[in-house]
């Protein structure tokens, strides 16, 4: 399949992006991995007019962790998460880089491109959302921060002007007493989930939740915060009761479609069902202990 | 573009929307990647890029110019098949063999990273390679005897 034809421009840095995309206009677009842009392109579903490669910018697939803060940067790869310290700090985040599609994909796909892109059933909008994130967005004016909730605004839909390029990730390093899991359900390795749920939890003691943050994708047109189920457990004890009440609530938060990857009741049931699992692992993880989690798949 | 492909440096003007898997078949004529789903799922279409497997069907072909791209043609050394080669031929890892490019790739990638693999890492190291005709079966054991073997040389 072929591409409707472009032109084709390499950024060398991030002030000739920027002038790039303000000479180009609209009708142009960043590329980073290209995992989802180049499907969409060759299914003609996008037909941007010029395509500008940020992969030669220097500094962008940096990996920081400081004064509490990651930072990653945009052209970081899955896989480079997959295998970085960060993933042992934050478990969630290897729960997710980890499971995204399959290895070759990894190796290519960046987590800047997966927030930009916005798709509802991306890993990365709702593992980063159970977390605190920003993300820094630079364009002609300079840079600014935004809080990652209010920089998905719908599906395919960012807070991003079109003369702006993401270049930045920050998540707030969870404090100490805190775990959390990124868990998916999908039909096989190299496609997007069915469901997926995120939950990360602070505890009090052994048995009481001090704060929690549950998010939920691909049952919306954004990833979404289940802040009902959130209430639930916030300064509550962890008990079978209160997680119930949790899941039943997350259930609720959930609008989604019925496609080909399933009814929408079934996956009301399945976020549920992953929500609560994840809920567990969160605890245990918070609890010290280490446990393996993430996307669940037929042959796995 | 200028590559370097299996060892050696070629050259090539393309147009932007050429993929990567085009420009290898089309361009310098190694038919050897192929182009099985041409939706970024079946790995037909695996190459090493710069260390890394990836899709080549799922890359623009100016997005690798100065890189270094190994496919299966770069495999065999002086007429001997590479060990992972070797063991899918010994194995019977292969019946009608038009995944299998790929999947000599992935191995090589899964072996680099893991060279005494487990089942797990196996598993989860060609789960972006497809195979209609195998089971799998025998893909599992070619890597675990290419494994052997390359951990004797």
């Amino acid at each position: 399949m072929y591409a409707a034809p472009f032109s084709y421009h390499r950024a060398a840095s991030l002030q000739e992006a920027v002038k790039l995309l303000q000479e180009l206009g609209e009708e142009a677009r960043v590329i980073a991995g290209g995992q989802s842009l180049i499907p969409l392109m060759k299914m003609r579903m996008a037909r941007p007019a010029a395509l500008i490669d940020i992969n030669s910018i220097p500094g962008l697939g940096d990996i920081n962790n400081s004064q509490g803060e990651l930072r990653f940067g945009a052209l970081v790869r899955h896989a480079d998460l997959e295998h970085s310290a960060a993933g042992v700090t934050v478990p969630i985040l290897h729960d997710c880089a980890a499971g995204i599609a399959d290895v070759q994909v990894r190796n290519q796909g960046t987590i800047g491109g997966s927030l930009a892109e916005a798709d509802p059933s991306g890993d990365w909008p709702t593992a980063l959302l159970a977390l605190d994130t920003s993300v820094v967005c630079v364009g002609p004016d300079g840079q600014r921060t935004v809080p990652l909730e209010e920089f998905i605004k719908d599906a395919y839909t960012t807070a991003l002007a079109h003369d702006e390029i993401l270049t930045e990730v920050r998540v707030s390093t969870p404090p100490k007493s805190s775990g959390g899991a990124h868990l998916a359900f999908k039909r096989s390795a190299p496609v997007y989930p069915t469901a997926s749920a995120s939950v990360q939890l602070m505890l009090a003691d052994h048995h009481t939740c001090k704060d929690a943050r549950i998010a939920l994708g691909c049952v919306g047109l954004t990833a979404i915060r289940a802040k009902e189920a959130e209430r639930a457990l916030r300064g509550k004890p962890l008990d079978e009761k209160n997680i119930r009440t949790a899941v039943e609530a997350a259930r609720a938060a959930a609008d989604p479609q019925s496609d080909m990857r399933g009814s929408a009741d079934y996956k009301r049931v399945l976020v549920g069902v992953l929500v609560k699992r994840a809920v567990g692992i969160a605890t245990r993880r918070a609890r010290g202990e280490i446990v393996e989690a993430g996307h669940e798949y037929a042959g796995r | 573009m200028r590559v370097r492909v299996n060892g050696e440096a070629r050259e090539a003007e393309v147009e932007p929307r050429t993929l990567l898997v085009e420009f290898l078949r089309e361009h310098l004529n190694l038919t050897g990647t192929h182009i099985g789903c041409d939706t970024t799922y079946c790995g037909a279409c695996t190459v090493i890029l710069n260390g890394r497997t990836v899709k080549s069907c799922t890359l623009f072909a100016p997005m690798a110019d100065g890189g270094e791209i190994t496919t299966v043609e770069g495999l065999a050394k002086d007429g001997a098949l590479h060990p992972v080669q070797e063991a899918f031929a010994e194995c019977h890892g292969l019946q009608c063999g038009y995944c299998t490019p790929g999947l000599l790739l992935s191995t090589l990638q899964l072996l680099k990273k893991h060279p005494k693999p487990t089942e797990a890492q196996i598993r989860k190291g060609i789960a972006g390679n497809t195979c209609r005709c195998t089971g799998y079966q025998n893909v599992f054991k070619s890597i675990r005897v290419a494994a052997a073997e390359m951990e004797k040389r």
